[in-house]
């Protein structure tokens, strides 16, 4: 018999290795617990965290999109569809900006593509759909979501300014 | 050979040029690029952006190579850090005042500044002091300007220059302050004006009427051919949506080069009236009910069988627009052939039909349009031919400014011509006669049938030269018979005329067709006296003259406006009450229409059918429809095919356009066009005739339904040809000053207006356009009418 055999038969009738898994199993059952109580407590978010849409206004209640038509042309999935005209004022505006959200796979180009910052995607991401049709945000919901949460989004991009 | 023919070197490629040529030229050619923004191949060498500076050997600094000619030897690098650096800083010179609304621009994706700046830019400035700001100037409803984005290129100032033929935009000041502009505040009014739009590289010059309403990366292109003149420009219908957005040029260098005229841009504008019709339409008991094709159809078919039955195919009428297409031309007269009646004509704005039968196969420009550009010797018989076939127009401005081309004309008015003219012979519809006749005298000319005329007459030096110049220029000399000559009461005469000129002085007789396919709708046989191919019909039918004076029970109209589109808009209104029953085939349903129509069937419009436009030369071209048919309109070979079928006329089994196509093709096999006329073809009588003449020709702005309902065409200067003038002369004659109240009364048909006093027209004439809110109530352009203080 040589040691190697004595030594494995050591390890299996002490079971050793059992008790060195039940030890890490033992450790964590004195460790501060991570288990978060969903809804009630959230983890922390990135702020690069690409949630729901919204689009952006100026500080002086101007909307920020320009028509420019650069999201709907890089957005991937096909999801976003705009119709210009032109504003009384002589500007280039939107008449019509829809998301599907049912097409839009959350890749963040639009944001990305965006010359003046009008479209984002927010942290947002419990939001349901109760009918047909309300998959479609229109220009109308994505401005609300954008003055809704204007705050958190400019935090958000403050925070993420140093690193782009 | 090899004197003229030099040898360098770019990049280590060896490259020949002949002597003289410009580096770029040759680059070009050669597939190496170098970029530029002042240099376009169709306008001269200013050299003022210094994009294209490249590395010469043995040259102490870079060379502009728009502006260096090659030379022997020499060896070009366009690529060496020399050349690369001079680049770049030039580019950052560009940029330094240029916006960054990329985002916002029109421009944005085409433009040639954003592309280079890909390759060429920094990706910072260096400059801090103020930027350059340019308040936008209103140069009119086509272009739409954004001045801080202007480079100062020049090449639209160069283009009305040297293309368009006046000067209306230049550059002011110097330095950094220089600023493109009209001079004096105005608008840009030339008739081929939207060119700068797509010879500005940045987006300072757009168009008006698509601003803002979709980017270049999502607009489909289809080729098309222009629906308005008989120069057939090439055209890429832009859609987006399935609606056409904008219309640029397709370039084709023996007819239209780079170049369209805004009406061919712009009318596209007038397909989304308001009027268009969409729904296959009937007229029960005074009512209009909209239904579907095949009620619609079958009460048409009825009705027109209904006259034939009660009265004799003979009763059955069509009038054709010289717009539709060779399929439908061919179509509608085969099918009003296979009913039996001859009566179809789509010379619309004719009025003198003596010499039909002696008319040559089609109206046909006698060579190519390009070889224009080398005639000596041009006489106008009877045209504008600068706002009826602006790009032919072109072609004489380009030979005016390579050579010496004596260009006359015979007209009822002095036009504004964009080209020098030797000779500008003005009078009334029966002095056009005279001074034709005065030139053959001149020229020494003999023909039978105007012999008459021609030794009556009376010469003068005008007469002379004019005489001269043709004789002079021998084979380089071409008389052109344009719209006016058309449309003239004598117009046999006139043709008649102008060959015995051409023949005595060796010039050649040359034909402006007016509409996009005039030549095609003779050739497909949709006149009365002839069958597809030109030959002669059997028995011939009414021409439109005959069908306007004596009125057929039952009338196919196709795509025309008659109050509009007809030589006498009064009379032919009359004719079109006297028919029983209407068949109308038309991309619109006006007001006008729903009071006489019986039917109304939608019809596809030029973007939305296949088809066939015969241009001037006498060259096919067909297209495809760019977007499908608006509404329930449909593309009219189908119409006419269907009809056909349900009036169970033999033959109608096509199954495509171009089967229709080929079919006419192959009649058309053994023409040969030549424009040569017999010497004793019947001639119009000359009417002796008192008092005042009306003239007139059809504005820029009017000729078809589409253009008319173009918006921004409609708010152009050209279109605004609503008015009543006559010479000063006139004016003295009858106490009237500018601005005066007048009445005009024609046919029985009176209009109070103010006069407009203008000495280019010809004495005791009144000139009233046709196609016109004033016109369209009154008998022929070039009749007496009568003119008194209101």
């Amino acid at each position: 018999m040589t040691m190697r055999t004595i030594k494995y038969y050591l390890k299996s009738f002490l079971f050793l290795e059992l008790i060195k898994g039940l030890m890490v199993t033992g450790g964590y059952l004195f460790k501060r617990k991570i288990t978060l109580q969903y809804p009630e407590q959230k983890t922390p978010i990135s702020p690069r965290f690409r949630g729901l849409h919204a689009q952006r206004r100026y500080a002086n209640g101007e909307e920020r999109c320009i028509a420019c038509k650069l999201c709907e042309a890089v957005c991937p999935a096909l999801a976003i569809t705009i119709d210009v005209e032109e504003r009384d004022d002589g500007t280039r505006r939107t008449s019509k900006y829809d998301i599907d959200l049912f097409k839009c796979i959350y890749c963040g180009f639009c944001e990305e593509a965006c010359p003046v910052d009008a479209i984002v995607e927010t942290d947002v991401f419990e939001y349901h759909f109760e009918n047909r049709g309300e998959n479609i945000m229109t220009k109308d919901k994505l401005l609300a979501v954008g003055d809704k949460y204007e705050e958190s989004i400019a935090a958000n991009r403050a925070a993420d300014a140093p690193y782009r | 050979m090899s004197e003229d023919i030099v040898t360098f070197t770019v990049d280590d490629i060896e490259l020949t040029a002949p002597k003289g040529s410009m580096l770029i030229q040759a680059t070009d050619k050669a597939g190496i690029h170098i970029p530029r923004f002042c240099y376009h191949e169709k306008l001269s060498v200013a050299a003022n952006c210094r994009m294209c500076l490249v590395d010469v050997e043995k040259a102490p600094k870079p060379m502009p190579a728009c502006a260096t000619p090659i030379m022997e030897g020499m060896i070009v690098h366009t690529q060496s850090a020399k050349a690369v650096e001079a680049q770049k800083s030039v580019m950052e010179f560009l940029l330094i005042n240029h916006p960054l609304d990329c985002p916002i621009c029109d421009q944005g994706g085409e433009c040639e500044l954003q592309d280079l700046s890909v390759a060429y830019g920094g990706d910072h400035s260096q400059y801090t002091d103020v930027k350059r700001v340019v308040f936008d100037k209103d140069i009119g409803p086509l272009i739409q300007t954004e001045l801080t984005r202007c480079i100062q290129c020049t090449r639209c100032v160069r283009f009305g220059e040297e293309i368009a033929g006046m000067r209306e935009l230049g550059m002011t000041d110097r330095g950094d302050r220089a600023v493109i502009g009209t001079f004096i505040s105005k608008s840009v009014d030339s008739e081929m004006s939207g060119n700068v739009i797509d010879i500005c590289p940045v987006g300072a010059l757009t168009a008006k009427p698509s601003r803002y309403s979709g980017r270049s990366w999502e607009m489909l292109q289809h080729a098309a051919v222009s629906p308005h003149d008989s120069v057939g420009s090439n055209l890429f219908l832009h859609t987006l949506d399935g609606k056409v957005n904008r219309v640029v040029p397709r370039a084709n260098e023996s007819i239209n080069e780079v170049w369209i005229s805004d009406r061919d841009r712009f009318s596209y504008q007038g397909l989304h009236s308001d009027d268009r019709a969409i729904q296959p339409m009937m007229k029960l008991n005074g009512e209009w009910i909209e239904t579907d094709w095949n009620t619609a159809l079958k009460y048409a078919v009825d009705g027109l069988q209904a006259v034939i039955k009660e009265n004799s195919a003979d009763e059955l009428a069509c009038w054709m627009s010289p717009n539709a297409t060779v399929e439908e031309q061919f179509l509608a007269q085969k099918l009003m052939r296979g009913l039996g009646s001859n009566n179809i004509d789509h010379r619309l704005r004719q009025t003198d039909f003596t010499d039909q039968d002696f008319a040559p196969v089609m109206p046909w420009i006698s060579n190519n349009i390009e070889s224009i550009e080398r005639l000596e010797a041009v006489l106008l018989v009877g045209s504008h031919v600068r706002k009826e076939q602006p790009l032919i127009a072109h072609r004489f401005i380009k030979a005016s400014r390579h050579h010496q081309v004596k260009i006359s004309a015979v007209n009822p008015r002095k036009f504004n011509w964009r080209f020098k003219i030797s000779n500008e012979l003005i009078s009334s519809a029966e002095g056009m006669v005279e001074n034709l006749a005065a030139i053959a005298k001149a020229a020494g000319a003999e023909q039978v049938n105007v012999s008459e005329l021609i030794n009556s007459s009376t010469v003068d030096e005008s007469h002379k030269a004019i005489a001269e110049e043709l004789k002079t220029a021998g084979g380089a000399a071409t008389i052109f018979i344009g719209n006016i000559a058309v449309q003239h009461p004598q117009f046999s005469t006139l043709r008649a005329l102008s060959h015995a000129i051409a023949k005595q002085t060796g010039a050649t007789l040359a034909y402006l067709p007016e509409a996009a396919n005039v030549a095609g709708a003779w050739l497909a046989g949709s006149v009365p006296h002839r069958f597809a191919g030109g030959s002669k019909a059997n028995s011939a039918g009414a021409n439109i003259a005959e069908m306007v004076a004596s009125p057929k029970k039952a009338l196919i109209m196709f795509n025309i406006e008659p109050e509009f589109d007809v030589a006498n808009p009064a009379k032919a209104m009359d004719a079109v009450d006297a028919a029983d029953f209407k068949v109308v085939i038309n991309n619109y349903a006006s007001e006008a229409m729903k009071d006489y129509a019986d039917v109304i069937l939608p019809l596809a419009a030029f973007s939305e059918t296949s088809g066939t436009y015969v241009n001037a030369e006498g060259f096919w071209q067909s297209f495809k429809g760019a977007t499908s048919a608006l509404g329930e309109s449909r593309p009219g070979w189908k119409i006419l095919r269907v009809l056909a079928n349900l009036m169970e006329v033999d033959g109608f089994e096509y199954m495509s356009s171009e089967e229709v196509r080929n079919e006419v093709k192959e009649q058309c096999r053994d023409i040969q066009l030549d424009n040569t006329l017999a010497g004793d073809s019947p001639v119009a009588d000359i009417p002796e005739t008192s008092g005042l003449q009306r003239v007139g020709a059809v504005p820029l702005y009017a000729v078809d339904s589409l253009v008319r309902r173009s918006t921004p065409l409609q708010l152009t200067k050209d279109a605004d040809q609503n008015y009543v003038a006559i010479n000063s002369v006139l004016a003295a004659r009858l106490k009237l000053e500018e601005g005066d109240r007048v009445s005009v009364t024609q046919s029985g048909h009176s209009e109070l207006t103010d006069i407009k006093i203008d000495d280019a027209i010809a004495d005791d004439c009144v000139w009233i356009a046709a196609s016109e809110e004033l016109s369209i109530q009154m008998g022929t352009t070039y009749s007496p009418i009568e003119l008194e203080k209101a």
